[in-house]
């Protein structure tokens, strides 16, 4: 991809990029201000790596809130994204379907369409299906199709495959994304969705019409790649059943992250960093049933200097934790928001590589890259503080605001 | 008078005979017996016996002596070398196997030299080792999937680990000392080692001919080995250790025993040996108890029982069917695999096993870790890679391949004074080493040589602690099995394939 359109910053034109999130060209502005962006179908052939503006919020009384507010928050931080990709994840937003894990599909063109419909029918109880809605906003082209499925998987099914559901699941975002030319999951799990796909991220949730969503976890993403094109699947959000992750950084330590997760049998297929960090976080939390805490302890661990203080118990467990999962230590420059059922974590690498910011108003947690960026959205916060390297800022829903999530759901379940 | 030979000396001893002032220290300190004084007390030299040692030079109070590649020249041939002219004739000579000490001197193709780390640059910062903390802790042993953690007594208390891990050999840098028995090396080089291994947080390795009784003192850092010839092996003995360590191949003589001259048993070997004094160290060349991959299942275990459950390593040569033959070693049990790569080295084998048998260290390190991934038994063993180890840039190309930690015999030595002359199994080695001849093993002080040996791997430490920080990350384990950090230059694409990493050019 050469550089034609870029201005001398390798970023797209000011006079474009100044303008009000969405909406219309600004007065002057010609079709060489914007940034070539590449087709869906012209994929990363390389790893992306990235630097990167993020946010996320979540009420944990589960009161929901309209996307707007994620959208307005990413804006603050334009420029830290270079218009190759941008993206959202809502949490809440599908209460007619608190239950039904959601596949929201990019599609290269409708043969992937039909073969990955083909699969789902196949594989699972199709509730419901319609397009993801979106409006024509200058600057976002070339978008693949998309179309978002509501899935049940049948007792026959769970019964015959000896698989939990979620398991099940998480084979057959391998198996779609892997083995079904131009079709791509972009997210996967219950009463949540991912917006994402090449722009900036106010054009995106413009072109989502994420205005028209209410939900009580969001989190946003604006991207700067910088050594390959992006493309629609590589934006953030990366998701796999009720995770998902926005994510700052890079991770210096994927190679072995990765040939760690093969061994669990996932298959880092998307050529980004990000992936793995999601996929950690399910193999932690959701396979080996760690807490969020002991898991963000693995993730960003504490330092052999600092666990050699540590009473008799911390101690063993700690040094046991690295002991055990030292492939899993992300290490390298990174901040995450990961989104989930219960809630939402953001965490930084364990020397605060990259920026994080945090506040709380009342039982709304919020984080973002810059404090900017969570007071264009909450002026006034009750608490402001900066998350130290490794100390994961948790926001918990109160049991029973995700039915799906909720102790009596899963009683049952 | 020695036989008529064809066998020209290799070096020539030249000494400048102005400069000389007769104090005949050559002649004392040469274990070669190249010196004789004439009847004006000029050392004269014998060049045949010359092993280019340099304990003459270096002692010389005079810097009179110099050592020359004997200039001789030979009709070249490419195909029949004088090198191979020269074991012609002595085995002509003899009717006997060539021998030879140390690891291979064959211009094999040595992978590491074409390995490059990756950098950061912009999108991450590198990080500084001289102000951010870099970590190299690294355990040794069998490792659980995954760990479950309790809280409080069910109530809900503080965090509290649940699942009992098998117990692990903690380094403090991911280095340990290669197996290298009493009575092929001196007790003061096992002193020396025994004190290194402690003051750098690591385990040396007994090698297969026991434990003296003064080494009792560092036990907790300390590997017992269980050989074939089970030289020195008793109840206590294993006990002693913080590991126990089954030997079944060596790298530079994978497939054969060990053969230690009676010349080298004298009493201290003997009494730590458990054989009578002057009779040969015979390893066979399996064990005669293990036939076949249950066998060994039956001695590890047993070892287990009778150290309580210690961490048992099973060290094999690095032969064709490695990366098969290791899955096997830890699903029979092994705590650790130890890989030995056919360029290590050796105190005495047939000179065609050191030069012709096995594969390198940097492809068993591979293909090994893959196959355990493969099979989903990776956290069960840690790999130990050794054999052809020469640097601390070796250890993490080899830790970047997949090793947990590298094994290191020849640097130690040389460390406290070996000049690499191969030959280790002759017995005389001047610089007090391999050698059990009083006059010569008082010559290396254990304190002196522990401090060599803890400097180079403090040396080492912190030029891996450098690379780390150039890579990006602050622990080792980030850089464990993360071949995405280095590129191949100048190997060809099935070895790329098979050692799983790509050409220099190729971004991420």
């Amino acid at each position: 991809m050469s550089a034609r359109g870029l201005n001398r910053f390798g970023e797209a034109d000011r006079r474009s990029a100044r303008r009000p999130y969405g909406g219309l060209p600004a007065p002057g502005s010609r079709s060489s201000d914007l940034v070539p962006r590449p087709a869906y179908t012209a994929e990363a052939e390389e790893r992306i790596l990235g630097g990167c503006g993020l946010m996320g919020v979540c009420d944990e009384s589960g009161g929901r809130m309209s996307g707007e507010l994620a959208l307005r928050s990413m804006s603050s931080m334009h420029d830290r994204g270079n218009g190759l990709g941008g993206g959202f994840a809502g949490y809440g937003i599908y209460p007619d379907f608190p239950y039904a894990f959601c596949f929201h599909m990019l599609f290269n063109d409708d043969v992937a369409k039909d073969d990955t419909e083909y699969y789902l029918a196949r594989h699972f109880v199709i509730l419901h299906h319609e397009p993801i809605p979106s409006k024509s906003v200058r600057g976002i082209e070339d978008e693949p199709i998309l179309w978002r499925y509501f899935l049940e998987i049948s007792d026959e099914r769970l019964a015959e495959t000896q698989l939990s559901a979620e398991d099940y699941v998480v084979h057959s975002v391998m198996d779609v994304n892997n083995h079904i030319k131009g079709a791509f999951v972009a997210s996967s799990g219950r009463n949540m969705g991912a917006f994402k796909g090449v722009g900036f991220p106010e054009e995106i949730g413009e072109f989502y019409r994420l205005d028209e969503y209410r939900g009580w976890t969001w989190t946003g993403h604006g991207r700067f790649p910088t050594n390959t094109p992006g493309w629609w699947g590589g934006a953030h959000p990366f998701c796999l059943l009720d995770y998902s992750i926005v994510h700052n950084g890079e991770i210096s330590s994927y190679g072995i992250n990765q040939r760690y997760l093969e061994m669990f049998g996932y298959k880092c297929s998307m050529r980004t960093d990000t992936e793995v960090v999601t996929y950690l976080f399910d193999l932690l939390l959701r396979r080996h049933g760690l807490s969020v805490e002991i898991a963000c302890k693995a993730l960003a661990s504490p330092f052999w200097k600092d666990i050699d203080l540590m009473e008799k118990d911390d101690r063993q467990l700690y040094t046991a934790l690295r002991a055990v999962y030292g492939p899993a230590l992300l290490n390298g420059p990174f901040a995450v928001v990961l989104g989930m059922g219960e809630g939402m974590v953001a965490l930084s690498d364990r020397i605060k590589l990259r920026p994080l910011a945090a506040a709380r108003m009342g039982t709304t947690v919020y984080v973002a890259s810059e404090e900017s960026a969570i007071r264009e959205i909450c002026p006034k916060p009750e608490l402001t503080w900066m998350p130290r390297a490794g100390e994961p800022v948790i926001a918990r829903l109160e049991d029973g605001v995700n039915l799906a999530t909720s102790a009596a759901y899963n009683a049952v379940a | 008078m020695a036989e008529m030979t064809f066998v020209r000396p290799e070096f020539r001893v030249r000494i400048d005979r102005e400069a000389c002032i007769k104090c005949g220290r050559c002649v004392h300190q040469c274990g070669w017996g190249v010196y004789h004084l004439d009847a004006d007390d000029r050392p004269m030299p014998d060049h045949s016996k010359c092993a280019a040692c340099h304990r003459c030079v270096t002692f010389c109070p005079a810097d009179a002596i110099t050592i020359e590649k004997n200039p001789l020249a030979y009709k070249e041939s490419d195909s029949m070398s004088s090198a191979l002219r020269k074991a012609v004739w002595r085995q002509a000579e003899t009717g006997g196997v060539l021998l030879t000490g140390m690891g291979t001197d064959k211009p094999y193709l040595r992978i590491f030299d074409h390995l490059l780390l990756d950098a950061c640059q912009v999108t991450n910062p590198s990080i500084d080792p001289l102000r951010e903390p870099m970590e190299l802790r690294t355990f040794l042993g069998r490792k659980p999937d995954s760990i479950v953690v309790g809280y409080g007594n069910g109530d809900g208390g503080p965090p509290k680990l649940l699942t009992e891990l098998d117990p692990q050999l903690m380094l403090e840098t991911p280095i340990v000392f290669g197996g290298m028995s009493f009575g092929s090396v001196s007790l003061n080089v096992h002193r020396a080692l025994a004190m290194a291994a402690k003051a750098s947080g690591t385990f040396m390795n007994t090698g297969e001919g026991g434990l003296h009784a003064d080494l009792e003192p560092y036990q907790d850092n300390i590997i017992v080995q269980c050989a074939s010839g089970r030289f020195g092996v008793h109840a206590d003995y294993l006990q002693a250790g913080a590991a126990v360590e089954i030997k079944i191949g060596q790298g530079a003589k994978p497939g054969i025993g060990g053969h230690l001259p009676g010349e080298k048993i004298d009493e201290q070997v003997s009494t730590t040996r458990m054989i009578p004094q002057g009779t040969d160290a015979l390893s066979p060349a399996p064990h005669h108890d293990i036939y076949s991959i249950e066998d060994l299942r039956q001695l590890i275990y047993a070892i287990k029982e009778a150290t309580g459950y210690k961490p048992v390593s099973v060290k094999i040569a690095c032969v064709h069917n490695v990366a098969a033959i290791a899955s096997g070693v830890v699903r029979a049990g092994a705590d650790i695999v130890y890989l030995d790569g056919f360029k290590g080295g050796t105190g005495a084998a047939p000179t065609i096993i050191r030069d012709h048998v096995g594969i390198p260290i940097e492809i068993a390190i591979a293909v090994v870790d893959q196959r355990l991934r493969d099979e989903g038994i990776r956290n069960r063993a840690s790999i130990v890679a050794a054999g052809g180890i020469r640097s601390s840039a070796d250890i993490v190309k080899a830790i970047a391949l997949g090793a947990d930690a590298c094994g290191v015999g020849t640097a130690l030595l040389v460390a406290m004074g070996c000049h690499v002359c191969q030959k280790c199994h002759t017995g005389c080695c001047s610089w007090g080493i391999t050698t059990q001849r009083p006059e010569l093993t008082r010559r290396l002080d254990p304190e002196w040589g522990a401090e060599r040996v803890s400097n180079l791997i403090r040396a080492w430490s912190h030029e891996i602690a450098e690379v780390l920080g150039a890579v990006g990350v602050n622990a080792i384990e980030s850089l464990r099995g993360s071949r995405e950090r280095l590129r191949a230059l100048g190997l060809d694409q099935t070895t790329m394939d098979i050692i799983g990493v790509k050409p220099a050019g190729v971004g991420h």
